[in-house]
């Protein structure tokens, strides 16, 4: 079996469990609802149109910016709710996919619902009336076993969209089956994607084949038929939750990532220095940059790396750049204080914003620094990641440089060095622990203005496990530990396109480098 | 003579601005067995319905026992009168044992009763005790009209409301579930009011008729003694009909 497959292995029984976890829970609820709501829309038209409307209008937002719109709004009602109750809760991970889950399952069995029971013989519902029965009477012991056919098969695409939907929970904040996916991308493991993608439609495919058996048993009033589907389904549910059943006790650590290479090898650096000490982990990836810190400050994860420049202008909103150790010793302080965060140290590496040119293209046109690529700049094409042009640091740089470039596109990382290697790029918004940088004899332009701000990588620990001793032990060898050398080679590892090597492989070769 | 089970008086109903009942006085003596004849559209069905309270009145009184329906709760009436309509409206998820057992189960009988009263009515509506495990959709058009009489039936009303039972069966079949329903009536000692458009059926199986036409009632009596004196030339038509035909057929035949 090759390294990444192994690795796929490994990783399943967590990513399965919360994967399956989440879309049962929203499909429960959202038959929770829809179920009512579609008793209430059939009898009366007066709420069918607007809930009809409203499910479809929500279907038709994509499922990824849907579950991306709870995270303002939750953290909105958490303030809220921590202003006027005294206890706030967390906008991020669970809750918010769960939502956003139930919302969009509710489509299907709405619809079928109000179908299913608008579709019913007119003799029938007389009958049901002449015969002494309540309007509760009648919904329960005619129209909804009449229904049941029709409602189980809108319950069964629901099950099938929630699975599917539930891998795009990865970017908020919730494990799931999706991380293989994001991770894989973000890594061009093509396994991963493809591992992701078939462990994801497998359990689509087992809650269709199951619901399906329980519909066809609705169908054919045959409620053994009901049972064993239904009965199949809660023990595949439960099969897959065991991992979490049988995980024992003792302190369990969330070791937070954000989405790239570097971040996956230094949690899985992390992870297994704690894992060494005994204790379980679980890990938090494919976190966006504002999310990660806002879960750590919210306790959700208990350590993940950022970086000082981040911090600086995302966080603490400041624009001046009073050198490396003041930005690091004002974190240190101003983190503490506003949050209660702890910031244990730099790494020894920084992973600054640079500008990054072909070496022999810098040389032909005489750049060596930002000054000459401004005044270069009208002739050339930028290329940057896809948040770089919208961040406070392009602002500073741009303002102290007055750049005018040709053009500039934003590109996924992989796709941007491959742009500045076929020339649709001049230059690129590159990161300096980046491997890639070496491997393609590229330059990096120096910064005689001190428009960017510097960017340390630094191990920082949530406001409840600032005094474990447990994990300071564990994590205080790498503070210092890591040269940049060591951390290019180790993400030049995981992002070139041959002999690839996994995030926990990389971990453990940078382990050996390890300069004390 | 016996004592007044259902009274109507100045009863209205309206859909729209056209009066499906406008201003009906009736009543209907315990033992009686009446048939409401009259065309399309006249307001049979709407004043069968009013009985039971499956329709509200706009205006007047319905009594059923000398209770007002509209102070009894509906659901709770309705299990005291049996109801049979043309398309039967059995339950397809149920057996046609679980279709007669419904109203009983309303009433929260226990099982053992349920199960007798089950066989009993199957064998009084003249059906195998072996249908009672089939299901609705495996049953010709009379016997599931047998399984809606039965239905009707189960929970012992002394009252039984009938919107044309029979209009959908082939005639020879409808004969003979007519003339045991009246065997039935008899010997259960029922009242039964019963809608139908057919009126030799109607002059064959009750004792009295009521004549409806633009939700009035425009005759009420004994079919002899109504053919006799016809109030107008429309009720004599209508009264006349049966002899009509039966004496085109005749003709036809050449007996």
């Amino acid at each position: 079996m090759s390294p990444q497959l192994a690795e796929a292995f490994r990783l399943l029984p967590d990513y399965l469990g919360w994967h399956v976890l989440l879309s049962a829970s929203a499909l429960v609820l959202g038959v929770a609802i829809s179920v009512p709501l579609a008793v209430a829309a059939a009898r009366s038209p007066r709420v069918r149109w607007p809930a009809l409307a409203g499910a479809s209008l929500i279907q038709t937002v994509p499922a990824l910016a849907l579950l991306a719109l709870f995270y303002p709004v939750l953290l909105a009602i958490s303030a809220l709710s921590e202003a006027t109750l005294g206890r706030g809760f967390s906008a991020l991970g669970f809750l918010p996919s769960l939502l956003a889950l139930t919302l969009y399952s509710m489509l299907p069995i709405l619809r079928n619902g109000v179908a299913g029971l608008t579709g019913i013989d007119p003799a029938i519902i007389e009958a049901a009336d002449g015969v002494g029965m309540t309007r509760a009477q009648r919904l329960w012991r005619v129209e909804l076993p009449l229904a049941a056919p029709v409602i189980m098969a809108g319950v069964r695409t629901a099950a099938v969209w929630t699975v599917g939907a539930a891998t795009l929970s990865t970017p908020v904040g919730q494990t799931s089956l999706g991380n293989y996916i994001f991770a894989g991308l973000q890594t061009e493991n093509w396994v991963f994607v493809l591992f992701g993608c078939a462990a994801s439609a497998t359990v689509a495919l087992a809650a269709d084949q199951l619901l399906g058996l329980a519909e066809t048993g609705a169908r054919r009033r045959r409620p053994i038929l009901v049972a064993a589907g239904l009965g199949g389904l809660a023990l595949g549910v439960a099969l897959s939750l065991s991992p979490f059943a049988v995980r024992g006790q003792g302190a369990v650590y969330v070791v937070g990532a954000k989405n790239f290479s570097e971040q996956y090898i230094l949690a899985e650096l992390m992870a297994e220095r704690l894992e060494a000490t005994g204790a379980r982990v679980t890990r938090r990836e494919d976190l966006g940059s504002a999310v990660a810190y806002r879960a750590l400050a919210a306790g959700e994860i208990d350590v993940y790396v950022d970086y000082s420049g981040t911090l600086w202008t995302n966080v603490l909103g400041r624009s001046d750049n009073p050198g490396r150790e003041a930005v690091l010793s004002a974190l240190t302080t101003e983190l503490r204080r506003r949050d209660g965060v702890t910031v244990l140290g730099s790494l020894g590496f920084e992973n600054a914003y640079a500008f990054a040119m072909r070496g022999e293209r810098a040389r032909a046109l005489g750049i060596t620094d930002l000054d000459g690529l401004a005044r270069a700049s009208p002739r050339l094409a930028l290329g940057s990641d896809l948040e770089f042009l919208s961040r406070p640091e392009w602002r500073a740089v741009d303002g102290a440089y007055r750049f005018a470039f040709r053009s500039r596109r934003s590109y996924q990382p992989t796709f941007m060095y491959r742009a500045l290697a076929s020339g649709d790029a001049d230059v690129i918004s590159a990161f300096s622990s980046d491997g890639r940088i070496a491997a393609g004899g590229l330059v990096v332009l120096d910064d005689p203005r001190g428009a960017i701000p510097p960017y340390d990588a630094v191990v920082l620990i949530s406001p409840r496990r600032a005094d474990d001793a447990r994990l300071t032990g564990a994590l205080r060898p790498l503070i210092g530990a890591i040269t940049v050398e060591a951390m290019r080679e180790a993400n030049l590892s995981v992002d070139r396109d041959r002999d690839k090597a996994t995030p926990a492989q990389a971990a453990r070769a940078l382990k050996l480098v390890l300069t004390n | 003579m016996a004592e007044t089970l259902i009274e109507l008086a100045g009863v209205t109903r309206r859909y729209g601005a056209r009066p499906a009942l406008d201003d009906v006085d009736l009543s209907v003596r315990r033992g009686e067995f009446v048939a409401l004849v009259g065309g399309s559209g006249s307001g049979k069905t709407t004043l069968l319905k009013t009985i039971n309270g499956l329709i509200r009145p706009d205006a007047g009184i319905v009594r059923v026992a000398g209770r007002p329906v509209a102070e009894v709760d509906g659901p709770d009436l309705r299990r005291g009168i049996g109801y049979v309509f043309q398309d039967v409206g059995l339950f397809p998820h149920l057996t046609v044992a679980g279709n007669i057992a419904v109203t009983p189960r309303l009433l929260g009988w226990d099982a053992g009763r349920i199960a007798a009263r089950v066989s009993e009515l199957l064998e009084l509506v003249a059906l195998p005790a072996e249908m009672a495990g089939r299901a609705p959709a495996e049953l010709s058009g009379g016997q599931r009209q047998r399984v809606g009489v039965a239905r009707a039936l189960a929970a012992e009303p002394a009252l039984m409301l009938m919107d044309e039972p029979f209009g959908a069966l082939d005639p020879l079949t409808r004969d003979a579930l007519g003339d045991d329903y009246r065997a039935l009536h008899d010997r259960l000692g029922l009242t039964t009011v019963m809608v139908t458009h057919d009126m030799g059926e109607a002059v064959l199986l009750a004792d009295r008729l009521v004549v409806l036409a633009s939700g009035r009632v425009v005759a009420s009596g004994a079919p002899a003694a109504l053919l006799a004196e016809a109030p107008t030339e429309e009720v004599r038509e209508l009264l006349d009909a049966p002899r009509r035909q039966a004496e085109r057929l005749r003709g036809r035949f050449g007996v």
